[in-house]
């Protein structure tokens, strides 16, 4: 047993396909502590949503070790089970049952008694504003209030622990706020520990901490903030009038750490804002570019990640080896 | 700048809709929208699931015929010259729509053929997308095979095989990492300084922030268009807070009751990981009292300041009450 909730170590899923074997997750360590949420970000195939599934029980690990709430995931899955909510990244509810029947139904798989199905079910759906909706079928709701719904039949057997893989995909921002602050009700008024998987950085900022995960490994595993206090220097934001040859210019300035694109902008890491800004606007002026609104803004999430995957990569092509999935990321710059 | 364009409806530009208004039965998908977007802009079409977002492009394409108003791509008639209008527009949804078991130049090359391209023009057009999209060596990979950021810059490049004027781009983003969806940005920008026009949906407002205009589209209404940093001056209802305490959940139970109770008038209380958000309806001077209520109430305050909405707040806000236009 450990204190925490889900805890991995070491963790390695391979799968065999044909003669070649995918390594999904390679040597995986991360530990949530009861009440945290806790977001594991990456791009796709990084391994997000094979990481939650071996965790779960739900695929058998290669090596390492898992568990959940101190139950190994592959001796104590059924005690995993019964103390763990589950949205998968493709679920799907009965379209066929109404809403109340879809509470049923998940209450009856997770044995939850009738008593507790009268106080649970009402108090679920009023949470979820599913309240007005008992008597529609599931099939006919908007992809929000699937979701909403989703959650709530994952919440039937009051699970100390949710795991959640994508649980935003394709839905609109009203739904999204709105189904990230009941994520933040339960943790505020329950003290759920919330596990999630997602591949949205605005969403990595509402966890308590977040794992980045690529080529199946953690490579950055804290605080929203703390992530964006591990990107060096300070960040300048310009439209210039001339792009390309903007970008060209600044890499190859002095105090630039690095240079993002950001749609018709440019996003300029500097080691110091005041000397680099003057610097930047002269050489801009220098080779006839002008330019519009040059300032420094914060570093988002996104930002942060973009940085600390370049910087993963060029670490590993330092060591020599290929990095396996280097097609994904292209030529950034 | 943006008054001006709201008035003046030239359906001479690449994309003008005027009045346009589509009924399903007794249901009004899109209501009475007009506005245009001018040659090479980067333009946000925005609104909820349902609001009338893709019926608007459906219109603006020809595939189905408004109720009343018009719908006009390069000066053509969607409704009525709507061969003229498919010759000037590519589009691309969020399926791709690719050919999984073609290589990538086979969809190249089956895209082109569609639209009549002659075989030189498609030799120059295949080697030309091959290299836009960063797939020189993967020429004759299974598209299949290839990742999803490659994927989409090889829809984007089928969409574009016969030179459109006009670009639709429907969800072209969903699920595809944050660095493909920089590198795919950086073709849009390339292809509207060439000229293209180029309308875009998306649910994700970072991505958003990349356009050069937006338009909020909600209940079929238009309810916000301009620049993202004039919405953000002129649509936002009430301002954003952030609060860091030492105990986040008991702050928020405790701002919640409050905003019950009317003490504060709180438009919304949200956990952001450590931090809360409070949308604020009203003065700066409700920061002390909300300070007064967390410390009463045994909160440490260790920072509270208001701080610049995000699109994604200014997009909620417009959607739930919007500010009136004009």
């Amino acid at each position: 047993m450990n204190q925490f909730a889900i805890s991995a170590t070491n963790l390695v899923k391979e799968f065999k396909a044909n003669k070649s074997v995918v390594t999904a997750v390679n040597g995986l360590s991360l530990q949530v502590a009861p009440g945290e949420t806790y977001g594991l970000i990456g791009p796709d195939g990084a391994g997000k949503t094979t990481t939650m599934r071996v965790t779960l029980g739900l695929l058998s690990r290669t090596s390492g070790e898992s568990s959940v709430l101190g139950f190994d995931s592959m001796n104590d899955m059924y005690e995993i089970r019964k103390r763990v909510g589950y949205i998968a990244q493709q679920f799907s509810l009965p379209p066929t049952l109404t809403v109340m029947e879809n509470m049923l139904f998940f209450a009856g798989i997770h044995s939850v008694s009738s008593e507790q199905q009268k106080k649970r079910i009402p108090e679920l759906l009023e949470f979820a504003g599913l309240s007005d909706f008992t008597g529609r079928l599931a099939g006919k709701l908007s992809g929000g209030m699937k979701k909403k719904l989703a959650l709530a039949c994952s919440l039937i057997h009051e699970p100390q622990v949710v795991m959640l893989d994508e649980p935003t995909l394709g839905v609109d921002p009203v739904s999204r706020r709105e189904f990230w602050n009941l994520l933040g009700n339960l943790r505020a008024e329950k003290g759920l520990t919330i596990f999630v998987c997602t591949p949205y950085m605005d969403e990595a900022e509402r966890c308590t901490r977040v794992g980045l995960i690529y080529d199946g490994k953690l490579i950055v595993d804290d605080s929203p903030a703390n992530i964006k206090r591990l990107i060096p220097g300070h960040l300048l934001e310009f439209t210039p009038s001339d792009f390309d040859a903007a970008r060209k210019l600044c890499t190859a300035l002095e105090g630039v750490l690095e240079v993002q694109t950001y749609g018709e902008k440019l996003h300029v890491f500097v080691d110091d804002v005041a000397t680099r800004k003057t610097q930047i606007e002269a050489a801009l002026t220098s080779r006839g570019i002008t330019q519009d609104r040059l300032r420094e803004i914060e570093v988002r999430m996104e930002e942060a990640f973009i940085t600390l995957i370049r910087q993963h990569q060029e670490s590993v092509e330092l060591k020599g080896a290929l990095p396996q999935k280097s097609e994904i990321l292209g030529d950034v710059r | 700048m943006s008054a001006e364009s709201l008035t003046t409806q030239n359906q001479e530009s690449p994309i003008s809709v005027q009045n346009l208004t589509k009924r399903f039965g007794t249901f009004t998908a899109v209501d009475d929208v007009s506005f245009s977007v001018p040659a090479g802009e980067v333009f946000g079409w925005l609104g909820p699931n349902g609001a009338g977002k893709t019926t608007t492009i459906r219109m603006l394409l020809g595939l189905i015929k408004p109720t009343s108003g018009h719908a006009f791509v390069s000066g053509f008639n969607s409704a009525t010259q709507t061969k003229s209008v498919h010759a000037q527009v590519g589009y691309m949804s969020q399926q791709f729509t690719l050919y999984n078991d073609l290589t990538a130049t086979q969809n190249i090359r089956f895209y082109g053929g569609v639209h009549g391209l002659s075989s030189d023009e498609l030799r120059q057009r295949v080697s030309e997308i091959i290299q836009m999209a960063g797939l020189e060596g993967r020429e004759n990979t299974l598209t299949g095979s290839l990742s999803g950021g490659w994927k989409q810059r090889l829809a984007l490049g089928c969409a574009i095989v016969h030179h459109p004027k006009v670009v639709f781009l429907d969800e072209p983003t969903a699920g595809v990492d944050p660095i493909s969806r920089r590198q795919f940005w950086e073709l849009i920008y390339q292809m509207a300084k060439e000229g293209v026009t180029v309308l875009v949906t998306t649910h994700y407002m970072d991505e958003a922030e990349l356009c050069q205009r937006v338009g909020f589209i909600s209940a079929g209404r238009l309810v916000a268009l301009d620049s993202v940093s004039q919405l953000k001056r002129t649509q936002m209802r009430g301002q954003v807070l952030e609060i860091n305490v030492s105990d986040p959940e008991k702050a928020v139970r405790i701002l919640k009751a409050a905003q019950q109770n009317h003490q504060v008038p709180l438009d919304e209380v949200a956990l952001y990981g450590a931090q809360i958000h409070a949308v604020v309806l009203g003065d700066q001077e409700y920061k002390n009292a909300i300070q007064q209520i967390l410390v009463e109430g045994n909160i440490q305050v260790n920072s509270i300041a208001w701080i610049a909405p995000t699109l994604e707040d200014v997009f909620i806000s417009s959607v739930k009450a919007p500010v009136e236009m004009n």
